[in-house]
């Protein structure tokens, strides 16, 4: 049997959806018992989201005044503590599963297997490489703690309907006070979340000003979508980073995404390949969004969205 | 702040489009352009630009690969670094040997900071700045957007998927940037020519006692999915109808 231990993110109120993907990426290892790992200030509420998914069979809550902001410095040192009754330990390729696990694997000392997209034994998985120009094929050692990564758009939240225990841990172990947290800024807005939403409306450099992305806030409310934007639309001061697409940016997998006045630089398609189904306005007809679009449209998006919308609402 | 420690890996330029070989045995790596990692050019360049504020910093690149990484680390001291090191292999070091290296550099050169890119852009992998910073014990500040030095502090903002996040950090840390920290200089010709003169010092990973095992086995490389050749619509309207009739609309 493979006991699985992820690490549940939260942000103290309501469990991260990435969490529930990587129950199904635990689920499809053979022969799998699966936890929840919570750690925060209060997980009560989380934990008892966490305990509804579906094949989750306990959730383990270190409540702890320390664990109030999610630091890999203070994170780790619990994780790899109770990593001892674990075969492997799993946790979201978002940014605070990047920025926890690797420090808890070198705790390890194992190393980490990164952005888990398919799992073909519980020591072999395939994983993106070059921005997912090439995808390699990877055989961990089973003689040791497997600590990976799932990249989130490759698997279905799992379903609820689970009755996992839950269990209160006390680690009781001295954690370092050298990382401190001092604030957060966050564009919180009432659209859908650019990682879940199953529309995405995104916009590019042809955008040309942060005034302009006017136009795709207004027709993704319409539609209910969440707003994205490519890397030279963000590095352009259009969109703040939260929005940024692509390799560095936010990997989605949206049933639509609408990739408006973007080129398709290839750092870009790699984050939004597993889109059902890509939709690409652009002026320009050689670019290489193009290639990837399942319906594309040469025109001025400044036409084209305003007509598009109006079309909507008939 | 005396000093800083830069981090740097020789990948594949981004510009290039990586093939698969047919055999699946790797990527197309022949004659290819090969580069400082991005988002280490970015690191380096924070480096400078708080040498160029404190002053009296000295700047040490690092890097580990095969011995025309020195092209690299010539690129690095041409922009500034005041001496290099590389340290020579000609296997491929996954990350967490990557950290054991730059960890046994970083106990002899004893820097106030250690920066590196948050990730490499051929692997992708995004574990060596953290993995270093944890076995070295000290604080870790990863996808820096702006970094502020305070004495014996550091304040770091840093790119998360909500948004941005302000962290304090103890030095001696480790940073890891994100795209927009900054906007690398570019290297000017007498530039190029004075890094000839500044030292680059050659080791190897036997001699810093760091053992190059592979811990994860490559098993074949393959070629992406292939997406459906998709189709082209003439105007609006027609897009409308189509996603309408997706169920998209």
């Amino acid at each position: 049997m493979h006991k699985i231990l992820i690490v549940g993110e939260h942000d103290g109120k309501t469990l991260n959806p990435a969490t529930a993907k990587c129950v199904t990426c635990a689920r499809s290892v053979a022969d799998a018992e699966i936890s929840i790992a919570l750690l925060g200030a209060d997980t009560a509420a989380v934990a008892a989201q966490a305990a509804a998914l579906a094949s989750v069979k306990s959730v383990l809550r270190i409540d702890r005044e320390e664990n109030a902001h999610p630091l890999a410095a203070t994170f780790a040192p619990q994780l790899a503590a109770l990593a001892a009754d674990f075969s492997h330990l799993l946790g979201p390729s978002t940014s605070f599963g990047k920025d926890l696990m690797p420090r808890v694997a070198a705790l390890l000392k194992v190393p980490q297997v990164s952005d888990l997209m398919a799992v073909e034994g519980a020591y072999r998985f395939r994983r993106p490489i070059y921005a997912g120009n090439a995808i390699v094929t990877v055989e961990a050692d089973p003689a040791r703690k497997l600590v990976a990564t799932v990249r989130v758009a490759s698997f279905e939240a799992a379903g609820g309907g689970g009755s996992a225990s839950i269990e209160s841990k006390s680690l009781g172990i001295a954690l370092p006070s050298h990382t401190r947290y001092v604030g957060a800024k966050s564009g919180s807005t009432d659209r859908p979340d650019l990682q879940t939403a199953s529309k995405v409306v995104s916009g590019g450099r042809a955008l040309g000003s942060a005034e302009n992305f006017k136009l795709l806030f207004s027709f993704a409310d319409k539609i209910g979508a969440a707003v994205g934007a490519s890397r030279a639309a963000v590095d352009a001061g259009y969109a703040p980073n939260e929005m940024q697409v692509g390799q560095t940016g936010k990997i989605i997998a949206p049933e639509m995404y609408i990739a408006v006045g973007i080129s398709g630089a290839i750092q870009h398609l790699t984050g939004i390949k597993d889109a059902r189904t890509i939709v690409a306005i652009n002026k320009d007809g050689e670019a290489p969004i193009f290639e990837v679009a399942d319906v594309g449209l040469v025109g001025d998006l400044f036409q084209v969205m305003p007509e598009l919308q109006k079309l909507v609402g008939t | 702040m005396q000093k800083i420690m830069v981090c740097i890996k020789r990948v594949v330029d981004y510009n290039v489009r990586v093939r698969v070989k047919p055999d699946g045995s790797g990527v197309m790596l022949d004659g290819v352009k090969m580069s400082v990692n991005p988002f280490d050019e970015i690191a380096l360049e924070e480096a400078l630009r708080i040498k160029e504020r404190v002053g009296g910093v000295e700047v040490l690149a690092v890097s580990i690969g095969v011995a025309d990484t020195q092209q690299q680390l010539r690129t690095a001291l041409a922009m500034g670094a005041d001496r290099a090191l590389l340290v020579q292999s000609d296997a491929a070091v996954e990350p967490l040997t990557a950290a054991q290296t730059f960890l046994a550099v970083a106990q002899k050169e004893q820097p106030d900071l250690v920066f590196l890119g948050k990730q490499a852009i051929d692997d992708d992998a995004n574990q060596t700045g953290q993995m270093l910073a944890a076995m070295w014990d000290r604080p870790q500040a990863t996808y820096a957007s702006k970094v502020q030095i305070e004495g014996a502090k550091a304040q770091v903002t840093r790119e998360v998927d909500a948004g941005l996040e302000t962290i304090e950090v103890d030095l001696p840390a480790v940073i890891t940037v994100d795209l927009r920290l900054n906007e690398p200089r570019y290297v000017k010709l007498p530039d190029i020519m004075k890094a000839k003169k500044k030292p680059l010092d050659v080791t190897t990973l036997d001699a810093l006692g760091v053992s190059a095992g592979q811990l994860i086995k490559i098993v074949k490389t393959d070629p992406p999915p292939l997406r459906q050749k998709g189709v082209m619509v003439k105007d609006v309207a027609e897009l409308f109808a189509v996603l309408k009739k997706k169920g998209l609309l």
